[in-house]
């Protein structure tokens, strides 16, 4: 078998087969593997720089003074009342930011369906939902706090704005799988526009519709337990608040009422997805 | 040469698959066994190379006694059978290349194994080999991006440039369309020949046994009701085969036959139609 | 059965029509009964959006001078996401073979997997932060663990699942080729997990960079260190300045983790 370079014509020299890589060849693969482990490299030194690893140990002292400081959970009723009213807060808050982020989702969703909307609308409700997704609802709440005041309606709007990224995306996917034979029967019929939505696009996106508020509702949950942290409204005011005059043990009971809370949503939020679909 | 004696596999739920098989398969001949579903076929080909453990009996392979061997030694003895799968058993998200050279895993070390890098001679023939299956200019596709019968021909591939000194074939054209079946079963004949090695192949399809094997080897309730030149597999034994005779002494009657010559079966298990390729 | 005098029709069953009936009102019964309750007017609904309106007027136009001063802010938020995820990945490989049920020893081998994978992803990013500020003191240090934490739970619940379709079929055909354990590893169980690995963690990366922006509200390091003191300082463009910058750089880690793993299949 002969060796010699440029013999690219005969197809089994042996020791020429490499694996293929993804990359366009094995020099563009090693400067990305490279240029990738130099950042990894340049993070990791940034970060750890500082950090001792006597303070990593004292922080994990600390950390089981803090667990420690948590158990047992307080437990006086006034307090145990105070949780039960901000949860209540928290809830509602899920439940008021659902609705009116899926109300305002709705127009958004068929705009960035692409088989529904003309192009213009599509992209531009598309910027829309790209924008909405990138920034995070604390942000947003720390915004919305200087501008309508600390309280449950700042909250409402950072939770509602969040779900208008999630919801309108998501929904516009599923607009977009619905099958467009079906639809074009119903016109066939001679039906109008709007009977054609109600007869073939409705229909196919209503379970799927129910399925994502609900889904949406679980996550709001969840957003509304930290969302109080920047002061707007819900449980978290409490925790902060907690953390702040280093009252741990209450701050233990508010992580668990939270825990409890987010899996609840979460199982009731499978349940009736399950029912629906 | 294999030789099995006494195989017998009893499953923990207490299903006697295998219930003693005794036979030799040597040279290059073709070897297909057939019978009804749930007779034992697979069971009897997983425990040649202990996929699947037997419960008793003895397997020897060229006079080495496989039965006895320690899990690593037995690692070492599966370099020499090779095997082909019902669902092809790719590791689909690697490369034809990758697949075929699977094969030669036992031969090299891990290290190597981690880089792809094997020995040019292994690459060769795994090319050799890729052109023999008829997947020349394949080497770099995905396993998932070919079609049953091309995935087939890559497991026959893999299971070949192991070099082993006996083929087992576990129902390798159950599912592929006929075409394909036929082509699958023309190229393990053809491999027979030019290895120079016998092949087990279990089958469903009698028509398909009849016209590539040699010998047929026939499994009822997990007993060996038949073993014989192909041309001696009339109805009767088929019956025989597939419904098993009415009383236990016809079997035996029929086994003995079969084996001594290989004409008309007694009387007993007589006009009954078919039941062959269910 | 009156078949014959003119039969009528109707969409669903009556059972039906009244159950949906009845959890239609239940949805809207709670909506209203939340709005009560947090004595929200009516009026927010008119008042809300020009106060927003408002701001962001107040917001225009962003002070481009004060950019370089976020540009080490934003790449320590990146690195804060890189670290902690790579710290997450290696955490989590274990958990997700504790919490696969064909993988895991037994069955509380089992629960404590899928209790870990439950406590890191029901606990949000900023109280991990909160807590570990006051473990290791304020910095990104203390951000970059509260990532890790948190993503333990997302990579090894679908790490998890990815081991749970792992074919044994394909894993049995390399045993008989005679591998050792090792090669029957590398060629039979990585190759169907490996795209799974590297396209959760990357994409992972892309959700914590994210999440990395908002740790400053807690002090943990990170882009929101900023952009916390500029809204306490009312300075309102550069608020804008850091909006811009944060959503540069979220949509940029989107297109990077999208592109990495459309090459992994």
């Amino acid at each position: 078998m002969a060796t010699e370079d440029g013999a690219a014509e005969i197809p089994y020299d042996g020791s020429r087969w490499q694996r293929p890589t993804a990359f366009r060849n094995r020099k563009v693969k090693w400067a990305a593997y490279i240029g990738a482990a130099l950042f990894v490299l340049w993070s990791i030194v940034s970060l750890l720089s500082g950090v001792t690893i006597s303070r990593v140990v004292y922080g994990l002292g600390n950390g089981f003074l803090l667990v420690e400081s948590m158990f047992p959970p307080e437990t006086s009723t006034v307090n145990l009342e105070r949780v039960g009213v901000y949860m209540a807060e928290t809830i509602a808050m899920a439940f008021v930011a659902t609705f009116t982020g899926v109300l305002i989702s709705l127009p958004i969703a068929v705009g960035a369906a692409e088989n529904l909307a003309p192009w213009p609308l599509y992209y531009l409700n598309r910027g829309i939902i790209s924008i909405t997704r990138a920034i995070d609802e604390l942000i947003i709440a720390i915004i919305a706090v200087k501008a309508v005041g600390v309280g449950p309606l700042a909250g409402i709007i950072a939770i509602s704005y969040l779900t208008i990224g999630f919801f309108s995306k998501l929904f516009a996917e599923d607009i977009e799988d619905i099958d467009m034979g079906a639809k074009e029967a119903v016109e066939a019929t001679g039906a109008s526009r709007f009977q054609t939505f109600v007869y073939a696009v409705i229909p196919q996106v209503a379970p799927r519709f129910v399925g994502l508020t609900v889904y949406r509702w679980d996550i709001n949950i969840r957003a509304s337990t930290i969302i109080g942290i920047v002061g707007a409204g819900g449980i978290g005011t409490l925790l902060m608040r907690s953390f702040n005059r280093y009252e741990y043990d209450f701050a233990g009971t508010i992580l668990i009422a939270i825990i409890v809370v987010v899996l609840a949503g979460e199982l009731f939020s499978a349940y009736v997805r399950r029912r629906v679909q | 040469m294999l030789e099995t004696i006494d195989l017998r596999k009893v499953y923990p739920t207490g299903d006697e698959a295998l219930t003693g098989v005794s036979t030799t398969v040597d040279g290059n001949e073709i070897v297909a066994m057939i019978g009804p579903s749930g007779a034992g076929k697979s069971t009897f080909i997983r425990c040649i190379n202990r996929l699947t453990e037997p419960t008793d009996g003895e397997i020897r392979l060229d006079g080495s006694e496989l039965t006895a061997l320690g899990e690593s030694e037995m690692k070492a003895a599966r370099r020499n059978i090779g095997m082909v799968f019902q669902e092809y058993n790719l590791v689909e998200r690697l490369t034809v290349m990758e697949n075929v050279l699977s094969g030669r895993l036992g031969y090299v070390s891990n290290w190597a194994a981690l880089r792809r890098k094997f020995p040019p001679e292994d690459v060769e023939r795994a090319y050799d080999v890729l052109e023999t299956v008829g997947l020349d200019g394949m080497e770099n596709k995905r396993a998932d991006e070919l079609s049953g019968g091309q995935r087939q021909r890559v497991g026959i591939a893999r299971a070949v440039v192991q070099e082993p000194k006996i083929l087992l074939a576990d129902e390798p054209t159950s599912s592929l369309d006929p075409e394909s079946s036929h082509a699958v079963m023309e190229l393990l004949a053809d491999i027979a020949a030019e290895e120079d090695i016998p092949i087990i192949i279990n089958i469903h399809e009698v028509p398909l046994a009849v016209e590539y094997a040699d010998r047929i080897l026939g499994l009822h309730d997990g007993e060996l009701v038949f073993d014989g030149p192909t041309d001696g597999l009339d109805e009767n034994a088929k019956d025989v085969i597939y419904r098993g005779a009415d009383a236990s002494e016809t079997t035996n009657e029929a086994v003995a036959k079969t084996r001594t010559d290989n004409n008309a079966i007694s009387e007993q298990a007589a006009d009954k139609p078919t039941a062959a390729g269910d | 059965m009156a078949v014959e005098t003119g039969r009528s029709w109707q969409r669903h069953g009556t059972q039906r029509r009244i159950k949906r009936l009845l959890a239609a009102l239940v949805a809207t019964a709670t909506v209203v009964g939340s709005w009560l309750w947090l004595e929200l007017d009516l009026q927010y609904i008119t008042s809300s959006p020009p106060e927003l309106l408002d701001l962001a007027v107040r917001m225009y136009p962003p002070a481009w001078a004060y950019a370089p001063d976020i540009v080490m802010p934003l790449i320590e938020t990146i690195h804060i996401a890189v670290v902690g995820t790579i710290l997450a990945v290696m955490m989590s490989v274990p958990v997700a073979f504790l919490a696969a049920r064909n993988t895991t020893p037994n069955d509380l081998t089992y629960a404590l997997g899928k209790l870990i994978v439950t406590t890191s992803r029901s606990v949000h990013t900023i109280i991990w932060a909160m807590l570990f500020t006051v473990m290791f003191g304020p910095g990104a240090f203390a951000g970059m663990v509260a990532i890790a934490v948190r993503s333990i739970g997302f990579v090894g619940k679908l790490l998890g699942e990815e081991i749970e379709e792992i074919s044994f079929d394909q894993v049995e055909a390399i045993k008989a080729t005679g591998g050792s354990t090792f090669q029957v590893l590398l060629y039979g169980v990585i190759p169907q997990i490996k795209p799974a690995l590297v396209g959760i963690s990357i994409y992972r990366w892309d959700i914590n960079v994210r999440g990395a922006t908002i740790l400053g509200v807690v002090g943990a390091g990170g882009i929101g260190v900023e952009l916390f003191d500029a809204v306490d300082a009312f300075q309102w463009s550069n608020v804008a300045m850091i909006l811009i910058a944060i959503l540069g750089i979220v949509l940029l880690s989107e297109i990077v983790s999208a592109r990495a793993r459309a090459m992994t299949r």
